[in-house]
């Protein structure tokens, strides 16, 4: 079987790539810096083909008349170096050592580095242990030194030598292959790859290599820069066997230097159009499989410095303070710019109002904009974001086009924020205490602010405050966690209360004990809340008021009664229908009875 | 005594890191059995080893105690060259379809390759893929599209569709909706209760989400910390719970009704008052 599969796998994987394929080779093409490289080392190469044909001698051919012999001489095309030997014809033989050796180089590192990398990567444990120790021990070895040494054994051939040295760099692709591999091995989709069926070779040439063979060609370019130079230099210091190289021509123009310096010009020009050539190709592929350029990055920044001046201009004029709601949103707009230079709206013309002493639902599947919304109100959209309405306010304080330390001065006595995530909302570096206190520290002293902080985390449940305030995030459970997150944003006695998904990543009957804990602070503190989730439960057992969000449009806003019982919106209908009936439970047979009963 | 699957005293503790540190049991000897063409929902809270259980019975975790049986054979520690052989008769759909579908393939190579691994001639394959397809609900036109270019109810489809490929009796799902919109939610169970009425399919159906359970299973088996404490017919289990466990599972699960929920938090309340169960999160 394997054998099939053999013969099957360069066809599919010919077959399958082929627009991830395209569209890399599209964004090279696009890319001046990636065509000019490439046309470099094409015509490099093809230089070296040709050579036989454009060269009037033997790059060993050594003529006494001509020593020195200047550019323009008829069959000396560059003239003659100091020993009369032709130097078009040298500096051709010298690409094509360099190109060689940067090729054997290359090739050792790579095969060795991408089939151990692959290999422990991917099977761990002791062949990990192994192969990484191995190769940490060649990479702790002098390279240079070690070439130098080993010429007894290499008896001075250049390609000997390169392999050599491929053996050295090789560690620089195993650790980047390995590492790779770590960081896939868990995926999911390795997993469904194992259940199929798939033998072990065939998820690490097909799932596994796809994601690292990118960096890979980026990292292959960088070690034949370095396989070139290195030759060179060996060349250079007169170290192995008299091969044309651009070393050797160098040294011996640096002999001549103040009789012929025109001789130093070509062998330099070579080398550093070659190498060079490698690495603006590098930079180019790494930025075609990112997706963007310089040039893009640069025009998107110009582009959205625009659009930021525009929006700016357009921003309202601040009203009047209100004294209807406590917080009031009227046509929020949030647009993020396109790469062109356009925007594009998310949000469109969004209005609520939370008064305090009321939990409002803000309910939307992903994608709605209400995650978007709530963080508008907060400020904590990124800075490309442009956000307008024709009111935003807190207690009649404008919240749009605040400075960041008028916003910090309105967060924690005003404004409050519970998030989604309450384990990545917690620094891991400091105890839970301590970041509950430094906030309080604004308005008291340590002492008082920490008995503060323990009387708080006693009032959100929390069993054993003292142990809890001197522990570091990792060392409680993601429930704690919620409760630490909701005692700091209580910890101001704010009026509004902003919590985005509290509950989604908590277990059912922890969620219920945090939306008990909230509806009581909230009764507590008569704050006005702000509930963004997805989830009809958690909406039946808190809120008051229901905005229902589609598409960056509110949709329908209404008494949670109303909502759930009487929706006046199609759409607002069909997410309520859309609910798993509690009372159905499923009643048919199971398939294969009621398959028997057929037949 | 012949289920499909059988699993008898399951037992699990992974491996740990570095020389002699035990790490904790995740399975404290698990008993449980699907029959043909039946869904078994196994519910439970994260870190109660449901999902373990899947692994396990995938052959993606090692069991340290216990037997697994598939269709009489054991299957506990089947080495990785049979279990390739097996691999057609249980199948799997993991929880986030963004994570699940391969990034290197299109549609058609996610499809064809489980059938080409199991020795099905390429040409053959090829022309099952929009039957599949089709079975799932997608346009033909998929095939020649990327993973991901589709929503995350769409690549789930394309996920099912991947497990339907060798035609299994026994599918993993393993939170197959969890991360799906509701909308989305209901119509891929919809999807898959279909599936098994077409095919005969038995499904092991891992979710925290009981309205889910309900819905698409015929059993449920309830784990607590490793265990199961609570097994029957999904009506039984679902309605009139014996385990304290479950009723708290149960209670504590808000509906989407405002009268119903504020009557389900008062029963709640009261079962914590009387069960005396301190406030662990």
């Amino acid at each position: 079987m394997s054998q099939q599969l053999g013969a099957l796998g360069p066809d599919q994987t010919a077959v399958a790539p082929t627009r991830r394929k395209w569209r890399v080779t599209r964004a090279l093409l696009r890319n001046p810096m990636a065509v000019g490289s490439v046309v470099t080392l094409a015509v490099m190469t093809l230089l070296c083909l040709l050579a036989p044909l454009i060269t009037g001698h033997d790059s060993m051919y050594s003529s006494v008349d001509h020593v020195n012999a200047p550019i323009g001489t008829e069959g000396w095309l560059l003239g003659g170096d100091a020993q009369g030997r032709d130097m078009w014809s040298r500096l051709l033989a010298s690409i094509s050592v360099s190109l060689t050796a940067a090729l054997i180089g290359t090739g050792v590192a790579v095969i060795i580095g991408v089939v151990f990398g692959l290999v422990a990567g991917y099977v761990g444990r002791t062949i990990d242990s192994i192969a990484s120790w191995v190769f940490d021990l060649v990479l702790a070895l002098p390279s240079l030194l070690m070439l130098i040494v080993l010429l007894p054994v290499t008896r001075g051939s250049y390609q000997l030598t390169m392999m050599l040295l491929g053996i050295m760099l090789s560690p620089g692709v195993y650790r980047l292959v390995r590492n790779m591999v770590i960081g896939i091995r868990r995926e999911l989709y390795i997993d469904a790859a194992k259940v199929a069926g798939l033998s072990t070779w065939r998820i690490l040439t097909r799932h596994v290599f796809f994601v690292v063979r990118g960096p890979i060609v980026i990292q292959a370019a960088f070690i034949a820069t370095i396989c070139i130079n290195v030759q060179a230099g060996l060349a250079f210091l007169g170290v192995g066997a008299n091969t044309p190289s651009f070393g050797s021509m160098i040294s011996l123009a640096f002999t001549n230097l103040y009789g012929e310096p025109i001789q130093l010009v070509w062998p330099t020009l070579g080398l550093v159009a070659l190498t060079g050539a490698l690495i603006l190709f590098a930079n180019a592929y790494r930025d075609a499989l990112a997706g963007t350029t310089t040039a893009a990055r640069r025009r998107s920044r110009r582009a959205l410095a625009d659009v930021v001046k525009r929006a700016d201009e357009a921003a309202p004029t601040t009203e009047k303070p209100t004294e209807k709601a406590l917080l009031t949103v009227r046509d929020l707009r949030i647009a993020y710019p396109r790469s062109d230079g356009s925007l594009n709206e998310v949000v469109h013309e969004v209005s609520l109002t939370v008064d305090s002493g009321e939990i409002v639902g803000l309910v939307g599947e992903s994608g709605s904009g209400k995650t978007q919304t709530a963080f508008a109100m907060l400020g904590l959209l990124p800075h490309e974001a442009v956000v307008s309405a024709k009111e935003l306010s807190l207690g009649g304080r404008p919240l749009l086009g605040l400075t960041p330390t008028e916003l910090r001065e309105l967060r924690g006595p005003d404004l409050a924020y519970i998030p989604q995530e309450p384990m990545s909302n917690l620094d891991p570096s400091f105890t839970v205490g301590s970041q509950l206190v430094e906030p309080l520290r604004r308005t008291m002293p340590r002492a008082q602010a920490k008995q503060r902080v323990l009387e708080l985390l006693a009032r959100v449940g929390i069993p054993d405050p003292p142990r809890t305030f001197h522990s570091y995030p990792h060392q409680i459970s993601g429930g704690m966690a919620q409760r630490v997150l909701i005692a700091g944003a209580v910890a101001t006695q704010p009026k509004v209360l902003i919590a985005d998904e509290p509950t989604t990543a908590l277990d059912v009957t922890v969620q219920a004990e945090i939306l008990d804990l909230l509806r009581e602070l909230q009764h507590e503190l008569r704050m006005g809340v702000l509930l963004v989730t997805h989830n009809f439960g958690v909406v039946a057992d808190l809120c008051d008021r229901v905005v229902v969000m589609r598409d960056g449009r509110d949709v329908e806003t209404g008494e949670v009664r109303q909502i759930f019982h009487h929706p006046a919106h199609e759409y607002t209908r069909s997410l309520i229908d859309s609910i798993l009936d509690e009372e159905t439970v499923r009643t048919d047979a199971p398939a294969s009875r009621a398959k028997e009963g057929v037949r | 005594m012949n289920h499909l699957l059988h699993i008898d005293g399951l037992r699990l503790r992974y491996p740990g890191v570095g020389f002699r540190r035990r790490m904790p049991e995740v399975l404290k000897g698990v008993s449980l059995h699907i029959e043909a063409g039946e869904t078994l929902g196994l519910v439970g809270e994260s870190g109660s080893g449901k999902t373990t259980v899947g692994r396990a019975v995938l052959g993606l975790a090692r069991a340290t105690g216990g037997t697994i049986t598939f269709d009489g054979q054991d299957i506990t520690h089947l080495p990785a060259g049979r279990r390739r052989g097996d691999a057609r008769e249980i199948q799997v759909v993991f929880q986030d379809p963004y994570t699940s579908l391969t990034p290197a393939l299109q549609v058609r190579g996610i499809l064809t390759e489980p059938l080409i691994a199991q020795g099905i001639a390429r040409a053959d394959a090829e022309r099952r893929v929009s039957s599949l397809l089709d079975r799932v609900g997608l346009p033909k036109d998929s095939a020649d599209r990327f993973a991901r270019e589709f929503s995350g109810g769409q690549r789930q489809r394309i996920a099912i569709a991947r497990a339907l490929a060798l035609e299994p009796r026994l599918i993993v799902c393993d939170e197959p909706v969890s991360a799906l919109d509701l909308t989305t939610q209901s119509r891929v169970l919809d999807l898959l209760i279909e599936l098994q009425r077409n095919t005969g399919v038995a499904y092991l159906f891992i979710t925290h989400d009981l309205a889910v359970v309900r819905h698409i299973s015929h059993r449920v088996a309830v784990m607590y910390q490793g265990e199961i404490v609570e097994t029957g017919p999904a009506a039984t289990v679902t309605t009139h719970p014996q385990n304290d466990y479950t009723k708290r599972l149960l209670l504590a699960a808000p509906t989407a009704d405002p009268e119903a929920q504020a009557e389900r938090r008062a029963a709640r309340q009261a079962l914590l008052r009387r069960t005396r169960t301190p406030a662990t999160t």
